[in-house]
């Protein structure tokens, strides 16, 4: 019981010393780099429509979602991706660039251990929870959908 | 008892820091011996990378001591990958009959500590203790793919690529090793990983006041008092726990951790790693020892003793901390030194010096090719 008092009281004390991150940067920081991933995603959505009018506008979305994924995994494999996220914050992680790097990034660095063991196996040990979350999600949504 | 009085028979011949790029350019970059421009040492991973770096360092350490790998006894040391990888490896490529020994980011007192023990008992003639970490092997074992684009949190620290090692011996040198305290494991209920400052500052603060207390010494006696790798918080709180117990820590108080890098460096807390302690130990702390600019140094490194998978499961984390004490012993007291016959070495310190000094140029020149 000593010991528990003693722990909570050093944790306490050990809060109290943490030091604080500014929200005001980070929100800051964040949005600029959402705000600028999101323009860029803009900018490929209207070329697109621009060159291939006949082209419906989800078609359109799923071309720029590539482009965009395509581009991350690019950049992560440059090792710029991971500046940027240190900078930046949820704002990379937040659009689809952060779950394209949290793929590529364990798959680059998995890659030594072989294709299957590697690759395979490690490349979605940051994403997974992500995927499972978002299908167990989906199920209760549309359980829920169901009733109302 | 917790603390282990030498008799007077372990010296600390000579020490070889190695480390990488970033560490380099840190303010304590003209202290140690090589610095690799290239943290991949041109090897296909980075646990190869580790184990190149860990070879070349006791290598160097023997070099520079002017011994040769023959006249070693035992390699004592370890590393913080799993089933510590890195050292078994080098102790395959090195022949040497290997004790090896983990104690997270302690494991450099602990391995000094005990070839300071086996050499004062006259088991040993010369042991090479010795230990590194790399960043990038660290980080994909403990945290995140190196490319992932995340935020660290601000306590967090920075594990070093570099480390170091020294050579204990029965030849009479400058240092001496005078004791070591081995530390109990302590916990103090710290479950968050990026804070492990904190989980280890209590620990650091027993072994330290089981020190004094054992060798009835005041904290004032040392020129130098270093912590492995609390970190600035960690640090901080250690003086505020040693405060706690009338200790007061002054200017002779530095922790590795902080020392090694600098404030403008994205490296929130400071360094950390078995190698970051090793690594300033064998290049700062042995070089003032050595210029009898330290006549009394305390070097407590600090490991936290968890793994990924007890922190998942939501355990806290224990710390450790190992001390031992260094004096510098002037040159004129040398001759009143006795040594046992047995152990009596061909050479006499007078022979060494000068060999020391072209073994270190030799080694540095030749280190700069291969690596």
């Amino acid at each position: 019981m000593d010991k528990e008092k003693r722990n909570t009281s050093y944790n306490l004390y050990v809060d109290a010393k943490l030091p604080k991150t500014k929200a005001w940067p980070s929100l800051f920081k964040a949005f600029l780099v959402g705000g600028i991933i999101c323009a860029i995603g803009q900018g490929f959505f209207d070329i697109y429509s621009y060159f291939f009018p006949n082209l419906a506008e989800s078609e359109i979305t799923t071309c720029m979602l590539m482009t965009i994924i395509f581009i991350t995994c690019f950049l992560t494999g440059l090792g710029i991706y991971d500046v940027v996220g240190a900078w930046g914050g949820a704002g990379s992680v937040i659009p689809i660039t952060g779950f394209s790097n949290s793929i590529s990034s364990p798959s680059i660095e998995f890659k030594k251990e072989g294709i299957i063991y590697g690759i395979c196996v490690k490349m979605f040990t940051i994403a997974g929870p992500v995927i499972v979350c978002g299908v167990v999600g989906s199920i209760v949504c549309g359980i829920v959908g169901l009733f109302i | 008892m917790q603390t282990i009085k030498m008799k007077n028979n372990a010296y600390i011949l000579n020490g070889f820091s190695m480390v990488g790029p970033l560490e380099g350019k840190g303010p304590l970059g003209e202290y140690f011996d090589y610095v690799v421009k290239d943290d991949t040492l041109k090897e296909k991973t980075f646990e190869k990378a580790e184990r190149k770096l860990l070879y070349n360092i006791i290598t160097g350490a023997i070099d520079k001591s002017g011994l040769k790998t023959t006249d070693i006894d035992f390699f004592i040391g370890g590393d913080l990958l799993n089933q510590i990888v890195s050292s078994s490896y080098t102790a395959r490529e090195l022949e040497l009959p290997f004790i090896g020994l983990y104690s997270a980011c302690a494991t450099m007192t602990e391995s000094l500590g005990l070839s300071a023990i086996l050499v004062d008992n006259n088991l040993a003639n010369n042991i090479v203790a010795g230990t590194c970490t790399h960043f990038s092997s660290a980080e994909r074992q403990y945290r995140f793919p190196l490319e992932l684009g995340n935020q660290r949190p601000p306590t967090s620290q920075w594990t070093i690529t570099g480390g170091g090692a020294c050579i204990v011996s029965n030849i009479p040198s400058k240092i001496k090793i005078t004791a070591v305290t081995f530390g109990k494991v302590i916990d103090f209920g710290i479950a968050d990983v990026n804070n492990m400052g904190a989980a280890m500052a209590p620990a650091a603060c027993d072994t330290i006041k089981a020190h004094i207390k054992n060798m009835n010494t005041d904290i004032k006696d040392y020129d130098f008092i270093a912590t492995g790798d609390l970190g600035k918080l960690g640090s901080e709180i250690l003086i505020d726990l040693m405060e706690h117990e009338n200790i007061i820590l002054n200017k002779n108080y530095a922790d590795c951790g902080c020392m090694i890098y600098d404030k403008t460096e994205r490296v929130f807390m400071g360094g950390s790693g078995a190698g970051c302690s090793a690594s300033v130990l064998n290049s700062y702390i042995l070089k003032k020892l050595l210029n009898g600019e330290f006549k009394r140094v305390l070097l407590v490194s600090t490991g936290a003793l968890m793994s990924t998978t007890t922190s998942q499961q939501g355990d806290t984390i224990p710390g450790i901390a190992h001390a031992i004490e260094l004096e510098y012993v002037a040159p004129q007291q040398k001759k009143t030194c006795s040594i046992p016959t047995s152990v009596k070495p061909k050479s006499t310190t007078k022979k060494i010096k000068p060999k020391d000094n072209k073994a270190t140029k030799s080694t540095s020149k030749r280190r700069k090719t291969n690596v």
